[in-house]
């Protein structure tokens, strides 16, 4: 059967299509989504998908296709067609991915407006007239106080917002306090995070309660005050597809609305040390009662952990002996808090390397 | 024999030399022929990249089970930090650059040697001392602050590692501009009269564009990592956040180098590709000029897209779309090389042999890092898979599926010319299917692993990520075992191979115009360009010229584009495919 080449070209284009398309919403690559901002960074990656998909195997199969078919005659010892371009087609290779990543810009710029990341009035001192105010508290060589505060070993003690490093934020469009989620909506619930080697500490400001996993209610506005004490972390909750560094004298932020019941990894992604594939916690997503019980137990028995902190000298801990709850990843409790504080002491000969 | 090749090399036959003689001690020496010093990066280079693919293995045989039971961790970190940094600074731009570069470029523009023979020779005998100083840093407790070595980490662990990774990065950084200055001149200065720079072969551009980005860019990384140790021995604060200095400006710094870097992995590879797709497909390159204007292109874009790298660092939004947008655009002119390359060999007559495979290999896997590149310029996606696995598999399809590749293909298809005997092609392809099932199977896992939530750089990893983990190791092993063939291929054939011919694929560039290995001054007359580099099927024409294409006497007045005899180019033979109007009618 003679089928003119035309229509064999047509239906290849149209089986590509089809298969892209399909494989685009199908991939099952994603992990669940359980922010508000996760679908819409996942509809993004099936677009790419989609166009991926399709240019992978146009290219694969024009691969393919040759091997097959313009294999050389072991006989044949003349040279191909002497074709040396094609202007209107080279135009066209030039413009159709040049749309297509423009189109991905503005895409992914779309996606990244609704996180809330691109917010140009952001840096405006209205929207952080309390941090304004210690900048000028807080200038020059008192970028470190945060860093120097645990020098007394005592790193259990809530993070409040006075101890964190200000943010640096320019007059202009330079502004440096890296920020993701969207600030535009009114946070309805602060927590403040410090990355230190290798745990995270979570302090909730208004009841200063200190704990080393992070609760949070559902469907609230969260904001997480993020700082480290020792040397760059990560935050990172893939199933909430943000993340954010977490760097030594500087504040950032990540601001999320988790819409999904259940316990997450919470992970440092930036390479931290030795233990830094030891250094994850869990993030619960729980209902405002749940949590607000959970609130009321951490109360109770950071109270008891404190006594107990004073009673023991967790300077002749180990580090492995420290470390040893994390690497089994058994969530942090009061109890096992206290064993944080040598790991605060070893923080301490970090920033004095000078 | 196709007629393109024969006239070029009937024009070329009085530039052949004879045969120089072997003497191995040079390969020893401080030899300033660019030759010996193209075979010195080769061989260094490549047992730098055993070493590497060593400390590859060693860390995914910690990566095989979940827990940290191979080695401890902090060797496990120094193990991925090392093999980074020598598969970047010792392996794939050295050899590339340097190998290759050294190699090819004087003989494809018909020079006898490079533009300072001496400085050539100093850039290479820099890597041997800094490799080894590298190495001996496992003595000392090797740097284990990844290869991007950021402070404040990287001023907290191990000072004396940390201090010869800089020491090491630093020499093999000066070693680079070096190369790179010696390469602008050599090639705008050198190339046969003639020899436009749109009659330049390909890899010509390529290092052309390469060498201005090892040139702007390396000075600055060389300014970050002096400011490093300054912070590291004497205590300065300059990415010291407790003396108010800020690490993310060490980022900035940099990853002003270390983005640029990937182009110089990469340009000099997609060069070999377009010479070696051309040869072995029996076509001109398809858009000669698009493929070489776009190499200029990368580098120019790719000196304004560092802070992708940088999303979730300490990045302003406003630089976060910029960046995205910069990043994004580069993939405009790789796909024009992407899509030339595929239209040269759509229609030709390919020769399937060790070259051309790892050529399409590399176009294929090359591809699918393009692709995942252009996911992670997307700022939104990139704050979720920035530091896992997925950047790991899209880092390693474009610089072992994409450079490495490249490399092998360049390996087998101008060994002929490098040592004057053949590769078996038998071999070859079993080398080829190892690797490329091999690759294929360590790091296609990688991109789910990284989307599911594996970060990157961790000794121990969630038990839910085994079964892939398990896939991936075995991946590398097979690849591990896939150089096998190859080694054995080279020593084989080096020793015992089948003797080339001077010109066994019949291409048309003028390092194959001369004897196989090349003279000591590459060619005894100066060559002449009969045909463009390119002009495969062109040989058929139906005018007659009247005048000889050569004169053993008188060469100025045979029939080359240097020829005397006319003022105005011959439509017919013309050098510059612009001044061969009418060459159609011709035929």
């Amino acid at each position: 059967m003679n089928i003119p080449s035309q229509i064999v070209t047509l239906l290849a284009g149209i089986i590509l299509t089809l298969v892209s398309l399909w494989y685009g919403q199908n991939h099952h690559l994603l992990p669940i989504a359980a922010s508000e901002v996760a679908p819409l960074v996942d509809s993004l990656f099936d677009t790419m998908m989609v166009i991926g998909t399709g240019i992978f195997l146009l290219v694969n199969g024009i691969l393919i296709y040759s091997v097959i078919k313009f294999r050389r005659d072991p006989n044949d010892d003349t040279d191909g067609p002497p074709v040396h371009g094609n202007i209107p087609l080279e135009i066209v290779w030039t413009a159709i991915p040049a749309v297509i990543v423009l189109g991905l810009s503005i895409y992914s710029f779309d996606v990244y407006q609704a996180e809330g990341g691109q917010d140009p009035m952001d840096h405006s001192v209205a929207h952080h007239g309390k941090n304004h105010t210690q900048m000028a508290k807080m200038s020059g060589a008192a970028v470190a106080a945060p860093l120097i505060a645990d020098s007394q070993g005592v790193d259990a003690t809530p993070l409040m917002s006075e101890d964190l490093p200000p943010k640096q934020e320019a007059p202009a469009l330079g502004t440096v306090s890296p920020k993701v989620g969207d600030s535009t909506k009114p946070t309805e619930f602060v927590v403040n995070a410090a990355g230190m080697q290798y745990a995270w500490l979570f302090t909730y400001p208004d009841t200063e309660v200190v704990a080393g996993e992070l609760h949070v209610p559902i469907n609230r506005n969260v904001l997480i005050n993020i700082s480290a004490n020792d040397v760059i972390h990560a935050f990172w909750v893939p199933e909430f597809r943000l993340k954010q560094d977490a760097v030594p004298g500087r504040q950032t932020e990540v601001r999320f609305v988790a819409n999904r019941l259940g316990e997450y990894p919470l992970i440092c992604a930036e390479l931290c040390g030795a233990y830094h594939g030891a250094m994850k916690t869990k993030i619960v997503v729980e209902s405002q009662a749940d949590f607000d019980t959970w609130l009321q137990t951490q109360i109770a028995s950071a109270e008891v952990g404190l006594d107990r902190a004073i009673a023991t000298t967790p300077a002749t801990l180990t580090e492995v002996e420290y470390l040893a709850p994390y690497a089994k990843e058994i969530g942090v409790t009061a109890g096992v808090l206290q064993q944080l504080q040598p790991a605060a002491a070893k923080s301490v000969h970090a920033p004095s390397i000078s | 024999m196709t007629q393109a090749a024969q006239y070029q090399e009937k024009a070329n036959l009085l530039a052949h030399g004879s045969e120089p003689e072997n003497n191995w001690r040079q390969y020893f020496g401080f030899s300033t022929d660019h030759k010996v010093i193209g075979i010195q990066y080769l061989v260094t280079t490549f047992i730098f990249y055993l070493v590497g693919g060593v400390l590859a293995t060693l860390v995914r045989t910690e990566l095989a089970t979940p827990e940290s039971d191979f080695v401890s961790r902090e060797v496990y970190n120094s193990l991925f930090t090392v093999h980074a940094t020598v598969m970047i600074f010792l392996w794939i731009v050295p050899a590339a650059t340097g190998g290759f570069g050294n190699y090819l470029v004087p003989l494809m523009i018909g020079a006898r040697d490079m533009a300072f023979p001496r400085l050539n020779a100093i850039a290479f005998w820099i890597i041997p001392p800094a490799g080894i100083l590298l190495m001996s840093s496992f003595l000392v407790g090797a740097p284990g602050s990844g290869w991007t070595s950021y402070p404040p980490l990287s001023l907290i662990s191990g000072k004396a590692g940390e201090m010869i990774w800089i020491l090491s990065v630093l020499m093999l950084g000066t070693s680079s501009i070096l190369a790179a200055v010696n390469f602008i001149v050599t090639i705008v200065k050198m190339r046969i009269p003639g020899m436009g720079f749109n009659q330049m072969p390909l890899f010509c551009w390529a290092m052309l564009a390469t060498s201005f980005l090892a040139l702007v860019a390396t000075p600055v990384l060389a300014g970050a990592l002096i400011l490093l140790s300054f912070d590291l021995i004497v205590g300065t604060n300059f990415f010291n956040p407790t003396g108010g200095g800020d690490p993310v400006v060490y980022q900035h710094m940099f990853w002003f180098y270390s983005h640029p870097a990937v182009y110089i992995m990469i340009l000099p590879v997609f060069g070999m590709i377009s010479e070696i797709v051309s040869v072995h497909s029996r076509k001109p390159i398809f858009g000669y000029k698009a493929i070489a204007y776009s190499s200029i292109a990368i580098c120019g874009l790719g000196l304004i897209v560092w802070a992708h790298h940088m999303f979730t660092s300490g990045t302003p939004p406003w630089l976060r779309m910029f960046f995205m947008i910069t990043s994004m655009i580069i993939a405009v002119p790789t796909g024009i090389k992407v899509f030339s390359w595929l239209a040269t060999i759509w229609g030709g007559k390919l020769r399937l042999e060790s070259p051309l495979l790892f050529a399409m290999g590399f176009i294929s896997l090359f591809v699918i890092g393009g692709i995942s590149g252009v996911m992670v310029a997307s700022v939104p996606w990139d704050i979720h898979v920035h530091d896992t696995y997925f950047i790991v598999a899209h880092l390693h399809y474009v610089l072992f599926g994409g450079s490495v590749f490249g490399l092998y293909a360049a390996f087998y298809h101008w060994f002929p010319k490098i040592t004057g005997k053949m590769l078996n092609d038998t071999w070859g392809k079993l080398h080829f299917a190892l690797s490329y099932v091999g690759f294929n199977l360590a790091f296609m896992p990688m991109h789910k692993l990284g989307i599911e939530g594996m970060n990157r750089r961790i000794a121990e990893y969630d038990p839910k990520f085994a079964a892939l983990n398990l896939l991936c190791t075995i991946g590398a092993y097979l690849l591990a075992v896939s150089t096998l063939p190859f080694l054995v291929n080279v020593c084989w054939s080096w020793a015992y191979g089948k003797p080339a011919s001077d010109n066994p694929w019949g291409a048309l560039t003028l390092e194959w115009m001369t004897t196989s290995p090349p003279p000591v001054e590459n060619f005894e007359a100066d060559p002449v360009l009969a045909t463009g580099p390119y002009d495969y099927g062109m040989g058929s024409r139906a005018t007659q010229v009247n005048v000889p294409f050569s004169d053993p006497h008188s060469p100025g007045l045979s029939a080359g584009p240097s020829s005397t005899l006319r003022a105005k180019a011959d439509p017919v033979v013309a050098a510059m495919p612009s001044d061969r109007q009418g060459e159609s009618n011709n035929r």
